[in-house]
């Protein structure tokens, strides 16, 4: 039995800035073992990003109730201090964003970009930090890692951000990485780049990765396991063979029938 | 005729760049030497010189006091350089501290804050400077913070709304994610998102504060003889407005010329035309 990384135990978000308050995410339970490779599917709206961020220790607004545990390691991650969980963030708990556009600072170089958790995390002098910034760029496939190093993000192009994005992620090997749809933004051969990067960045450094997608023929390839959102709630989980084998639930159903087929 | 203005249209000068540059050079050259060397000491009276006409010792003569006109507007216009500059970087300051916190943490202290600027905002500047003056006293010095003080609001407006509109960014919250203390997102991470919003508003508002000084040095409240700004040169010269204009008209041009080039600077950073 492989060592329990993240325990989450009836996790509830709730809005507060209507008058009534919305909840979003409904008694969200995922258990994660170190080195494991777990899907959260769904469809837009479903609550599977909040519960990400909430993992993260993003979701610090004030007009936000959230309820139940998030156990990362001996760490509560709802109920920590601050300081605690800065510590974990960037160094133990790493994420990717959707959109590569977005994600990385528009008036940063790639190369401070990069080095920023090193920067907070570690003592590492200045070339320290260059020659391991460089390592990480060429790890994740970038050909020419001192051009990229010192480009600004408009310079590069969306799949070749995505990387960037997964480089800094893994500055410092993190424990657990948050994939929040990373290939959704990309064309579909970039697609099974970014996805074989994961692969073998799980491989390589026993990262647990949380996949969240909605495309499901990815997660069927890459997850061990996999749990789907509707409305809040987690209808169904279970290894990935099962789940899309014999899927129980009706919503499960029609997602599975809803990947498009090639018959030739 | 016709052929001078396609020649005039294929050189796509921009012009108001390059007049604003023009006259920023003509002002600010001369008041930078003006804060080392002038052509004589601006405070040094000579009776027997007593509103002498320009001449090529005097190049724009003497005042009732017998005092180089040249180098009052050298040494004036360094003045007025040095207070709008000490303004713009006071308001400036203390406003981007203010936008960021209020944009940044949102809740009851933005609404706070943000009350209070409401309030700040609601008198003109030059009225809320001449309060802070009163309070204060005049001189050099304390009109700079009393004109800063006064500024603060509009910086901090600014300031927050791009907060706001970047706070959700997802390259913040990968740099929370990568563990950064909140002041470092603030002002390592956001800060430089803003500067050129930040760059174009600094212009206006130097020039609003270079007039908000002359204002304050004509109304002889801001800087006391016998120091020089281009504001109580002009408040001196308004007795002699008829006998002798050549008084009024030296820091008048100097302070149009001033406003008018940055204000163009301002306008090419704005990204406008």
């Amino acid at each position: 039995m492989a060592n329990n990384l993240l325990h989450v135990e009836d996790l509830n978000i709730e809005f507060h800035d209507h008058i009534i308050p919305e909840t979003v995410v409904y008694d969200f339970d995922l258990d994660m073992t170190e080195g494991e490779i777990v899907g959260l599917v769904g469809e837009s709206g479903s609550g599977k990003s909040m519960s990400a961020l909430a993992i993260a220790g993003l979701l610090s607004r004030h007009d936000m109730r959230k309820r139940g545990k998030i156990e990362f390691g001996d760490t509560d991650v709802l109920t920590c201090p601050r300081e605690k969980l800065r510590s974990l963030q960037g160094n133990e708990i790493s994420m990717i964003f959707q959109e590569p556009m977005t994600s990385l600072n528009p008036v940063k170089k790639i190369g401070w970009q990069v080095e920023e958790t090193m920067r907070i995390h570690t003592d590492k002098t200045a070339e320290e930090r260059r020659a391991r910034a460089l390592e990480v760029l060429s790890h994740v496939g970038l050909e020419d890692a001192e051009r990229v190093y010192n480009s600004y993000p408009h310079q590069l192009s969306g799949g070749m951000r995505q990387r960037v994005m997964i480089a800094a992620a893994m500055a410092i090997t993190p424990r657990l990485l948050i994939a929040d749809e990373p290939t959704t933004a990309l064309d579909v051969t970039v697609q099974a780049q970014i996805v074989d990067l994961l692969k073998h960045i799980n491989k390589k450094h026993n990262t647990s990765i949380l996949f969240i997608s909605h495309d499901l023929s990815l997660v069927r390839s890459l997850c061990s396991r996999v749990l789907v959102m509707k409305g809040g709630y987690v209808v169904e989980k279970g290894p990935v063979e099962e789940v899309f084998n014999h899927p129980v639930e009706e919503y499960t159903k029609k997602l599975i029938a809803a990947i498009p087929k090639v018959e030739l | 005729m016709s052929k001078k203005t396609e020649t005039n249209n294929k050189k796509s000068y921009d012009f108001n760049l390059i007049v604003g540059i023009v006259l920023t050079a003509i002002v600010v050259i001369p008041s930078l030497i003006g804060l080392f060397w002038t052509p004589y000491n601006p405070e040094t009276m000579n009776s027997s010189l007593k509103m002498a006409g320009p001449s090529l010792q005097h190049l724009m003569g003497c005042d009732n006091f017998g005092r180089d006109v040249l180098s009052r507007v050298m040494k004036g216009s360094t003045t007025t350089l040095l207070i709008g500059l000490g303004t713009v970087a006071f308001g400036c300051i203390f406003g981007t501290v203010v936008g960021a916190f209020t944009g940044y943490y949102g809740g009851i202290i933005d609404e706070i804050l943000m009350r209070c600027n409401d309030v700040m905002f609601s008198f003109p500047s030059i009225l809320l400077a001449l309060v802070f003056v009163a309070v204060l006293g005049s001189g050099k010095y304390q009109v700079t913070v009393a004109l800063g003080i006064a500024f603060i609001p509009s910086y901090a407006r600014i300031v927050r709304s791009e907060y706001i509109r970047i706070k959700n960014m997802d390259y913040v919250q990968s740099a929370k994610l990568a563990g950064a203390a909140d002041l470092r997102v603030m002002f390592v991470h956001m800060l430089p998102n803003c500067i050129r919003v930040l760059a174009s508003s600094v212009l206006i508002g130097f020039n609003n504060a270079v007039l908000a000084e002359a204002g304050l040095s004509f109304l002889g409240i801001g800087v006391q003889p016998p120091d020089a700004s281009l504001g109580s040169m002009l408040s001196e010269a308004q007795t002699y407005l008829f006998s002798k204009p050549g008084l009024a008209i030296a820091p008048g041009i100097t302070l149009i010329m001033m406003v008018l080039g940055i204000a163009l600077l301002g306008k090419k950073v704005d990204g406008k035309k």
